[in-house]
């Protein structure tokens, strides 16, 4: 069995509750950072633990939290990221709603180091029933002197507040989220300013994803030194992996940091091999908008050895043989899917979360759909692969945020590894219908 | 105070500047367009990407290039920064696909658009896209909103650059004005008709860079190459009653707010002053405008020309509006 740190508990039953929650060794990190530790010593154990950011970015935690502005008299935010909506990715979903209390732990541990006297968790608008679930959570978290006033006679009072969105793929974006929280429409800000220097209401604040909150719970009560022992390299601790796709043991897996992406994906404790004895095509392997790689480039590097699940080897080679450990949306696709067909359903759901406030995305992501389509209708020409490149060079780097990137990288990523495809549906249309689309094969085989 | 560097040549201002109003300071040469950002409208700028440049070295302190371009615009210069602009290929390769994707569902109906002739996306386009179009789908449109008898609102030629939305913002308290829906399908709306009854509404008109609010009093009575814009004033108790003056023989087809030579507004005018007041005897005509960039009316009309402090219409009359050309033609 592979080290298991976040989701140690999750099969006990009453998990949920506050009383089994304690019971595991529940809000021990609250006591023993508000009773034995200063919030500095808090955020000098994150960085000692080299936590990275795991909604997509990897970027240190630690360093994230240092750079918070402390002016005297302002107040401060600490903003939890649970709009989980990249396609692909669900680890959120399944962790807030086994172990509410393991997020709220973590925001309170978190908000202390902080100094955040108020804190939200920005939830997606079609995770009401989990909204449900955490406010549940926080009502006994407040029951029980976790929240509010003066907890455990610290000096030190916290309030935490659940806030849904409206269902929009735009709201993970750190500075739409914040827009949407102040109650205005979801657009991103313009940068800088950077959050940690004017964020929800003009003050400085942090937003961290769920699963970074939920990390700081082992790296306070085993130390920041333990936590980084696991894993490999700058990619300490264990990662939540949500698999999806042509696999026979699709869910969320805890992984060590460094096994390897073969092992992952064939062995019997994580996806278990490919769905009905097929070959592996391709994997995108941190959620939709991270460059899709063949079989030969997943499991091997360029340079012929294993790929690790760790950000480094992921990495490797950069765009042109690597890809992105991303939030951990690992879709497996095998030989009979149509990487075309799936790349216009992801490029169809970028077009629809393009927010359109900046020129290049709100115009190229719709550009980018209408050429795929006519691609798929049989109307295409060689000239709209090149055309298709072309528009998501031009969008990539262009824009406000990082939506305009990651509605270009797997339109990239696609025509880079699989451009045969791309030709063949060109010259000639029949073979469209050969291949069934993702989805269609998923639907055909699970009937 | 800090020092920047543009395409080459160096200038220092004040703290806080940004690339883009550094550049202007230097000149026409280095000056990236700016579809959306506009110097009297707080928090704009940054949507259109147009004035993307790139930075090739962030500060004396921190000399590291930056990663991506920025909007030149919303980036604020420090000590040492140097800025490649027009000498950079990146940087007129992405402009170039900029200009292309405002246009791909831009209606090109110029033939009939009272904006052409000072319409901001032309003279981008001009100067820095390309000459044929690559899209072949189905241009988007929308279901028309009527917003009363004075403006005129095309939301098929909107490049979204929210100008409006921040005059709206300026002008009246509540947020009435704004966009709805996301993406392509983005428009302009939401309760607009209830910022039109606002005395500077017509503002939207000189703000917006295309032919999306355009002035209904105007609408369809001549192209702006054909009419003489003067500059005159008057004593009004709402606004400065500094205008443009379009004049047309000795009609006033339209008056306008005083734009820079980067087409911006200088002052806000009232719709008393713009819509109302259309007769000579309503003003003080100070002389004929010289009118510097975004405009075929500049032509050269009124280069060299001493212009009195005050004309009156029979002064204006005699004026030598048409110039001889060094070949001896005439230009108009």
């Amino acid at each position: 069995m592979g080290k298991k740190i976040l989701l140690k508990h999750d099969h006990v039953s009453g998990i949920q509750g506050y009383e089994v929650y304690r019971k595991m060794g529940g809000y021990t990190s609250v006591e023993r950072a508000l009773k034995n530790m200063t919030p500095n010593e808090v955020t000098e154990e994150v960085k000692k633990s080299g936590l990275r950011g795991r909604g997509g970015a990897g970027f240190p935690t630690g360093l994230k939290w240092s750079f918070m502005a402390k002016p005297k008299g302002v107040k401060r935010y600490l903003v939890c990221n649970a709009d989980e909506s990249e396609p692909g990715t669900f680890k959120d979903r399944y962790l807030m709603s086994r172990i509410p209390h393991l997020l709220i732990e973590g925001m309170i541990a978190s908000s202390y180091a902080l100094g955040a006297n108020t804190a939200y968790i920005y939830i997606r608008g079609e995770f009401f029933y989990i909204a449900r679930i955490l406010e549940n959570a926080i009502n006994e978290a407040y029951a029980n002197g976790w929240l509010g006033k003066n907890i455990l006679d610290s000096n030190y009072s916290l309030d935490l507040f659940v806030h849904t969105g409206a269902g929009a793929y735009i709201c993970g974006e750190e500075t739409a989220l914040l827009e949407s929280l102040e109650g205005k429409r979801g657009n991103p800000r313009i940068k800088p300013p950077f959050p940690a220097v004017k964020g929800a209401w003009d003050c400085p604040t942090v937003v961290n994803n769920v699963e970074t909150i939920a990390a700081v719970v082992p790296i306070i009560n085993d130390g920041g030194e333990a936590y980084s022992k696991v894993g490999i390299g700058k990619s300490t601790g264990t990662k939540l992996i949500s698999a999806s796709g042509h696999i026979n043991k699709p869910g969320v897996y805890e992984i060590e940091m460094g096994i390897t992406v073969e092992d992952f994906i064939y062995s019997d404790e994580y996806c278990g091999g490919i769905l009905n004895g097929k070959k592996l095509k391709a994997v995108v392997a941190g959620g939709s908008s991270v460059p899709i790689l063949p079989a030969d480039l997943i499991l091997k590097t360029a340079n012929g050895k294993p790929r690790l699940m760790s950000y480094e080897s992921l990495a490797d080679g950069g765009f042109t043989t690597g890809t992105m450990l991303g939030s951990g949306g690992f879709i497996v696709m095998d030989e009979t899917t149509s990487i075309v067909k799936n790349l216009w359903n992801f490029t169809r759901f970028y077009h629809h979360e393009s927010c359109g406030q900046c020129s290049p995305c709100r115009e190229g992501t719709a550009w980018m759909e209408k050429v795929l389509h006519k691609i798929l209708d049989g109307q295409g020409s060689l000239t709209d692969i090149d055309l298709l490149w072309e528009i998501q060079r031009k969008i990539e780097g262009n824009t406000i945020c990082p939506l305009g990137e990651a509605a270009a990288w797997p339109v990239a990523s696609a025509i880079r590894h699989f451009k045969s495809e791309f030709e063949e549906y060109v010259k000639n249309p029949s073979s469209i219908n050969d291949v069934k689309h993702y989805f269609e094969v998923n639907k055909l085989e699970m009937a | 105070m800090p020092k920047v560097t543009i395409d080459g040549k160096t200038i220092e201002v004040a703290d806080g500047t940004t690339i883009l109003q550094a550049a202007r300071m230097l000149g026409k040469e280095v000056a990236p367009p700016a579809m959306c950002f506009y110097t009297n409208l707080k928090t704009s700028g940054g949507y259109c990407r147009t004035c993307l440049v790139k930075v090739s070295k962030g500060s004396d302190k921190d000399p590291r290039p930056m990663p991506k371009l920025v909007a030149s615009c919303r980036t604020p210069i420090m000590d040492g920064m140097e800025v490649q602009n027009n000498t950079s290929p990146e940087v007129i390769d992405a402009r170039k696909g900029v200009v292309e994707f405002l246009l791909i569902n831009h209606p090109l109906d110029c033939p009939v658009c009272d904006q052409a002739g000072e319409c901001h996306l032309q003279d981008l386009s001009y100067e820095n896209g390309s000459a044929k179009t690559r899209t072949e789908f189905e241009r988007r449109t929308f279901n028309k909103i009527e917003i009363g008898n004075k403006i005129q609102l095309h939301m098929t030629r909107c490049i979204l650059c929210y100008r409006c939305v921040k005059v709206a913002e300026q002008i009246t308290d509540g947020r009435v004005h704004g966009v709805i829906n996301r993406g392509d399908h983005s428009e302009i709306s939401t309760y607009i008709e209830e910022v039109i009854d606002n005395d500077f509404s017509g503002n939207v008109i000189d703000v917006c860079p295309v032919g999306a609010l355009t002035d209904k009093t105007f609408r369809f009575k001549s192209r702006v190459w054909f009419t003489k814009p003067m500059s005159a004033h008057r004593t009004c108790d709402k606004c400065s009653g500094k205008v443009t003056l379009w004049y047309q023989g000795d009609e006033v087809l339209r008056t306008t707010g005083r734009k820079d030579q980067w087409g911006e507004v200088e002052e806000f005018i009232c719709n008393t002053c713009r819509f109302d007041k259309k007769l000579t005897s309503d003003w003080t005509i100070e002389g004929p405008t010289i009118v510097d960039k975004h405009s075929v009316i500049s032509a050269n009309h009124y280069e060299g020309m001493i212009i009195p402090n005050e004309l009156t219409l029979n002064d204006i009359k005699k004026l030598p509006l048409l110039e001889k050309n060094t070949d001896g033609n005439t230009e108009f």
